[in-house]
Parts: C-alpha cells; structure tokens; sequence
C-alpha cells in the first residue's frame, strides 16, 4: 500500500545515457541526485548562444512530465532538432528511473 | 475487450500509390529526419529488425517524437513495430499509435485472430486519445508458410490495406533456395496477390537485398508488376528510382490506355455497353487497368 501524499515524483535510481555523438543527434546522461537538488543541466552545443536556452527547456519539460524533480543532466549536443532532444531526454530519464 | 468496430471506414487509403515504401532504421535522427527527400511514396520507421535489444525504447522514443513534429511532406508514414510475440510489441503501439501514423507493419503475422487482437489494443490506445476509431490502418507482413496459408483471412482482417512479405524468412520456412529471379517466391506472391484481389488491397513486394545490383532490381520489380504487386519495399534510396523506373508506363502504354479511357466514357454517354480500341474489345477490366496505367504515368512525371 502506498500512502497519497498529494506528491507524486519519480526518483533517477541508476546512472544511464541515451542518444550518440552522431551528426543530428544528442548524447543525454543523467545521475541520481539527492532530494530537493532540483534539475541540473550541464549543456555542451554548438549552437549553445543561439539555442541554448531551447535546448534546456525542452530537456527541462521532458523531466517536468515524467514528474521527475532531482536529477543531474550532461547533454552533449551535435546538432539535434527538438523532436530528437526530447525523445533522448525521456529513453535516458526512463533508463534512470529503471524502467 | 472491446466491441469496437472492424469496419473498413474510409478506403482511400487502400488506393494510393505505394509503389515504393523506404525502409528506415528508427534509432537514426538523421536518416529519420531526411526521409522525405528520397522521393518514396511510402516510409517505413523500422523499431524491428534493424534496432538492436537494448535501443528498441530510445528508437521508439525518436519515432513516437519524430511523427508528432516532423512533416513528411506527401508521403505515406509507417512504423514497423515488433511483433506481436515480443514484449516491445505493446510498448511500440503506446508510444506509436498516438501520434497517428498512416498505418502500422506487422512483421510475422500468421492469422487472423492475432489482428483481432491488435485491432482491439488499437481501438483503445485511438479511443484514450480522441483518435476516430479505425485511424491507424494495418500491414501485416507474411513471413511464414502459416501465414501465406491464412493468407485470405489475413487480408479480410479489421484495418487492413496491403499485405507484403518477407521473402528471406519464407525461404527458410519453406526450406527452398534464395535465388536471384526469386522463382521460389512464385505460389507465395501469386497466393498473397489472390488475398488481396478478393480484399480490394495491395499486395507489396519484398525487399531486392543486393543493393548494389539496380538492373537486378528493375528486372525483378518488372516481373513483382507482371505478377500484380502494387509496389516494393525497397532497403536504400538509391533502389527508389530503379523501382519507379519499372513502374513508370512506356509512351506507348500510356498512349492507348488514354485511347481506352477516352472511348469507354465516350460509349458510356452514348449509352453503348461495349466499345473497341485498337479492334480490340475494351470492357471494365481493361479500363481499370488503363487508370491505373495512367496513375503510375502521372506518378512518374512528379518524382522518378
């Protein structure tokens, strides 16, 4: 039996990375991190000054609906679309909560 | 389970033209990105046989995304997901089939209640996201000897507009030899053809494997038309213009199949049943036969 508290989050329990360092693609790690953190994300681009902040948003809503709150994120990304960022975001968070 | 329906709703989409489907591994961001460009008139995201065990959720993640954000221009866009055997194959159709693809493959189909099934776990996947019942159309694909004898019931089967099939695994099922003109192939594809002409649906041939072999190919397309497929699937894009080359109707072809067109709707106002082109008699078949002539003319002037 689980007790409802209202608060529903998802825990990253493993180390684990999805996407490669292929052109159009993005390598996403993430690492368990302690509770309360938040999300962390370190991002390597080469187009970090224009789409930086893109990139981070997209990771970030990614994390936000898998109700996942404490996480440490490295993107290294190679030139991915947004339909390609978040699809690596969710295998890798997916791999790191377990599933 | 559900009382969902198995109707066929709408048939447009049994008719288009298929003449090439492009099979494309689905864990690859830039091939999945540029597949429109290849000019195929059907794309196949593959999450089956080219994605190892351990990338089947990370290629499932990238299509599910690809297929809610990309445009894909005019071209048809299928996903072939694991079969249904497999524990990935209920995965493949949560993440898919909300983002409404044309239609689904269904590699290793050998009966007609395993796409009851499927259709059942579809309709609720369509029902849970507003999707019209009967959205997402079904491919099955034949790759056993099983599955060619159920060919007929396959094909009448909730969903279904084309059946293809996998001629390197018939091949072993059957215990015949792989050869070139493919001549072990014969009763299967005719069988598989029959199934379809009884349905109203396409029937697409296998893929030609030797990639650098393109005469091979246009010979073997040639001869997959002269037997009654209505396309290929095709490994690479370079095949693409080989196949639409064997589809693509001498002048001569399109010539009198516009002739045959023009009397029969001439007769057809004067109220005459039967006419003649050529001094030979042209009845319905033959005008079917000259539209569709006319269809993968038309085709070929777009994209070759």
């Amino acid at each position: 039996m689980y007790i409802q508290t209202g608060v529903r989050t998802v825990k990253i329990v493993k180390s684990a990375q999805a996407g490669s360092l292929e052109s159009c693609d993005i390598l996403i790690s993430v690492d368990p991190a302690k509770e309360g953190s938040g999300i962390k994300i370190n991002l390597e681009s080469p187009a970090k000054t224009q789409f930086g902040d893109l990139i981070l948003s997209e990771i970030k809503e990614v994390a936000d609906r898998l109700e996942i709150t404490d996480v440490k994120i490295t993107a290294i990304d190679k030139g991915a679309l947004g339909y390609c960022i978040k699809a690596r975001a969710e295998t890798a968070l997916r791999r790191g909560a377990g599933e | 389970m559900s009382k969902k329906s198995t109707k066929r709703i709408d048939d447009t989409p049994v008719n288009r033209l298929r003449r090439t489907r492009l099979y494309i591994p689905g864990n690859n961001p830039a091939m999945v990105q540029n597949a429109v460009v290849y000019g195929a008139d059907s794309l196949i995201f593959d999450l089956e046989d080219s994605i190892s065990l351990d990338e089947k959720d990370s290629a499932r993640h990238l299509i599910s995304n690809a297929l809610l954000t990309l445009d894909f221009e005019d071209c048809e866009v299928t996903v072939r997901v694991n079969s249904l055997d497999t524990e990935y194959f209920i995965k493949d159709l949560e993440a898919v089939v909300p983002a409404k693809p044309d239609g689904l493959l269904l590699p290793k189909t050998q009966s007609f209640d395993e796409l009851i099934r499927v259709d059942n776990l579809i309709s609720d996947i369509e029902e849970k996201y507003d999707i019209p019942i009967g959205t997402v159309k079904l491919m099955p694909i034949i790759e056993s000897a099983k599955g060619v004898l159920n060919a007929e019931k396959i094909a009448e089967a909730p969903r279904v507009i084309a059946l293809g099939l996998g001629g390197e695994d018939l091949v072993a099922d059957i215990g015949a030899k792989r050869t070139k003109l493919g001549r072990e192939l014969d009763y299967i594809s005719a069988k598989i053809i029959l199934a379809c002409a009884v349905s109203k649906i396409q029937a697409i041939d296998t893929v030609f494997t030797d990639v650098n072999d393109t005469e091979g190919l246009y010979e073997a397309t040639l001869r997959a038309i002269e037997l009654g497929f209505q396309g290929k699937s095709v490994i690479h894009p370079s095949q693409i213009e080989h196949v639409h080359r064997a589809f693509s109707p001498s002048q001569e072809e399109i010539e009198r199949a516009l002739r045959i067109v023009k009397a029969y709707k001439d007769a057809k106002k004067k109220g005459l049943g039967v006419v003649s082109v050529d001094g030979r008699m042209v009845d319905l078949p033959v005008v079917r036969r000259s539209e569709k002539i006319l269809k993968w003319a038309e085709a070929s002037q777009h994209k070759i």
